[in-house]
């Protein structure tokens, strides 16, 4: 029979990556996701498994760490929340040049700047359109449920390391911080160095005699050759594209309006469909798992078949503009959004669709 | 009575014409050619025999390029 | 004696100083006469006389030394600018049976990675940290660093070092050497063929303490930057002797290994 815990979803990230035989976590306090951290040491691991986990100086060594740690082929992550996750973006975008595979977690605050601690998803440009500098990608998933905390930690490390690219869970102060059952899985084993070595032979582990030694680097300073390195990336990013694309759809197949939402909102947009059907309204939920790579195609066959779109996002208007590209003008395409770390109310979202989107009330 | 006799190699290919060996060599063996190698430097070349491998002239070439051999040699 | 020819001399029996195989036969990129591939050398040599080639792992920097992972036949990682101790912490902290070293410039070690210099030696940080301290800026086009001495002219400090409004050179080594979790803490030269000798203990030193897991181990070499100043390479080492090694003084900082 299957584990069952109550947890709040910051600290599901933390069991979930103990629990996958994650090698080292390493973060800096910053809330609303100083539980991932807190609940790591309390819980030991390296007693248990001899995962490593540091308090680092700040989120900028917290990056790099990360850096260090997945060159040497070994399943690291870092978490922490807005104002941290821009001072990683360095580090990111060395990481996403370098192809170097780990898991990292935004738990959104609002921002801009030091903002407010409430739950917020401002940060989707930052996420999923590059963040740091350069033409690099990552790959993003956003976990809707505390169970989702838990399980794309697993899911983010397998795809990490299947591309060699750093993966992202975006979440938000209201998933990292609410509590909901967890279906735990069994304890990996940590890799040993020499598996290591046989699944990841371009990791950092000491230069065995007789083999060419391993670099890892983000440097090309002959133009020729960095724009090869570049293709290639790029090359990696259209087969993620292909292959890694997620989605849920609540209702989409006789909807005549849909929501598009990801995480906190598309909850709030479940219980907006409950309240519009019961007013006869035909409304669906179209929910992306992965914002990067974003679920285009699908939402280009479901616009070809609906009135109208309403992004919801509590957001000033981020994945709208991705909505809008999906949908090629084939439907109306509109957005809602709550600012400054305000969940907005199913009401609400049912009110701002009839308005925008079907002529008023 | 033992004497020591050394000899230098130099990979003259690899050498940058610095000049930091010329000062540390004690018996002034090493001069600057007045040829240049493949990069377009003028190259360290040992000028006389009175080498005694004491190695000063690789120790300190920041290139690694110098190769040092010695040898007791009786009279 | 007068038959004796260099191909007598130049036999396998007789060899007594050849390059280092913990060094590629890659031509260093570094100008003529620069310090670095000195220092490169005698950490390779290090590795090599330990056997701990398999072992190691070193951390490149951002700055002339960003292509060191070109010149050590090592497993290499290269750091963004400054991180180089929190990327090696990390190295470290997973592969605690390895050796690791970082090589960090005066402007990366002491400049925009000073706070990871720091709490990497305050953590005490098992890894070997090699520091190169030429008062400059060399990659970049020889612009004032925070290690620049007063007076001294640099691209961005044209008329000289002005403290009163361009601050003082930091002597981080010394800062350092009050954390309590550096173990050995020495600064030394590389411009002779004694000073080469005595940087090759020190680094030999700071390697072999990590086998102890007591802390940080950190070697800063003082060097020339012969473009940057603007001299001849003997001509910048002489300076260095002058007016870098009064401000930087040689020697041991602190040993708390060797006095137990």
């Amino acid at each position: 029979m299957k584990e069952l815990r109550l947890m709040k979803g910051n600290e599901a990230i933390s069991e979930a990556a103990i629990r996958d035989g994650c090698d080292g976590y390493f973060g800096y306090p910053i809330t609303p996701q100083s539980e991932i951290l807190e609940y790591l040491m309390a819980e030991r691991p390296y007693e248990k498994t001899g995962m490593i986990v540091l308090q680092a100086e700040s989120e900028v060594a917290s990056i790099n760490m990360v850096y260090g740690g997945a060159a040497c082929g070994k399943k690291v992550f870092t978490s922490s929340s807005s104002p941290g996750i821009s001072l990683m973006q360095e580090g990111l975008s060395y990481m996403a040049g370098a192809e170097l595979p780990a898991v990292i977690v935004n738990v959104v605050r609002g921002g801009p700047g030091l903002g407010t601690i409430q739950p917020s998803q401002a940060d989707y440009f930052q996420s999923v359109k590059g963040g740091g500098h350069g033409d690099y990608k990552l790959i993003t998933l956003a976990p809707a449920s505390v169970q989702e905390m838990y399980d794309f930690v697993g899911l983010g490390f397998e795809i990490a390391f299947r591309y060699r690219n750093p993966v992202l869970i975006l979440s938000d102060g209201a998933i990292g911080q609410m509590m909901e059952k967890v279906y735990l899985t069994e304890q990996k084993t940590r890799l040993t160095n020499e598996e290591i070595r046989e699944k990841y032979p371009w990791a950092t582990l000491g230069k065995v005699p007789g083999k060419h030694r391993n670099i890892i680097t983000s440097l090309e300073l002959e133009s020729a050759k960095q724009e090869k390195v570049n293709i290639r990336i790029q090359a990696k990013y259209r087969e993620v594209e292909k292959n890694e694309v997620r989605y849920e759809e609540i209702l989409t197949e006789d909807a005549e309006y849909i929501f598009v939402a990801y995480g906190t909102s598309s909850r709030i947009c479940q219980k907006s469909i409950e309240l519009g059907r019961a007013k006869g309204m035909k409304i669906g939920l179209f929910r992306p798992i992965t914002l990067y790579p974003f679920p285009s195609e699908r939402i280009n066959e479901l616009a070809g078949k609906c009135k109208g779109m309403l992004s919801v996002e509590m957001s000033a208007g981020q994945m709208v503009e991705d909505v809008k590209l999906a949908v090629e003008g084939k439907t109306k395409v509109a957005h809602f959004g709550r600012l400054g770390g305000i969940i907005p109310s199913p009401v609400e979202v049912i009110n701002a669709i009839e308005e925008k989107l079907m002529g008023g009330k | 009575m033992a004497k020591v006799k050394g000899s230098i190699v130099i990979d003259i290919e690899k050498c940058k014409g610095c000049e930091v060996c010329i000062p540390a060599c004690p018996e002034e063996v090493i001069a600057i050619a007045q040829q240049v190698n493949g990069k377009g430097y003028k190259y360290a070349q040992p000028v006389t025999d009175d080498c005694t491998g004491c190695t000063n002239c690789a120790v300190v070439c920041p290139d690694g390029v110098i190769t040092v051999y010695r040898m007791k040699v009786t009279e | 004696m007068a038959n004796i020819t260099d191909e007598d001399i130049r036999k396998p029996e007789n060899l007594v100083y050849s390059r280092t195989k913990v060094l590629t036969e890659n031509i260093m990129s570094y100008c003529p006469g620069c310090g670095h591939g000195t220092a490169h050398r005698i950490i390779a040599e290090v590795i090599e006389e330990m056997g701990i080639q398999d072992k190691t792992v070193g951390i490149a920097p951002v700055g002339c030394s960003v292509l060191a992972y070109n010149f050590f036949d090592l497993d290499m990682q290269q750091a963004p600018h400054g991180r180089a101790p929190a990327v090696g912490t990390a190295v470290k902290r997973l592969l605690p049976d390895h050796f690791v070293f970082t090589y960090q410039g005066d402007g990366d070690l002491a400049a925009i990675g000073t706070a990871e210099t720091i709490h990497a030696c305050n953590r005490g940080e098992n890894i070997t940290m090699i520091f190169i301290n030429n008062g400059i800026y060399g990659m970049t086009g020889g612009q004032m660093a925070p290690t620049t001495l007063p007076g001294m002219k640099s691209s961005t400090s044209p008329y000289g070092r002005d403290v009163a409004t361009m601050g003082n050179p930091l002597k981080i080594t010394e800062l350092l050497a009050q954390l309590p979790g550096t173990i050995y803490v020495a600064r030394h030269a590389v411009h002779t063929p004694a000073a080469v000798r005595k940087a090759k203990k020190a680094v030999r030193k700071a390697f072999e303490n990590q086998k102890l897991n007591k802390g940080t181990s950190f070697v800063e070499i003082v060097s020339n930057c012969n473009s940057g100043w603007k001299m001849t390479p003997n001509q910048s080492n002489k300076w260095m002797v002058d007016h870098m090694f009064p401000y930087y003084p040689m020697g041991e900082i602190k040993d708390t290994v060797g006095k137990e």
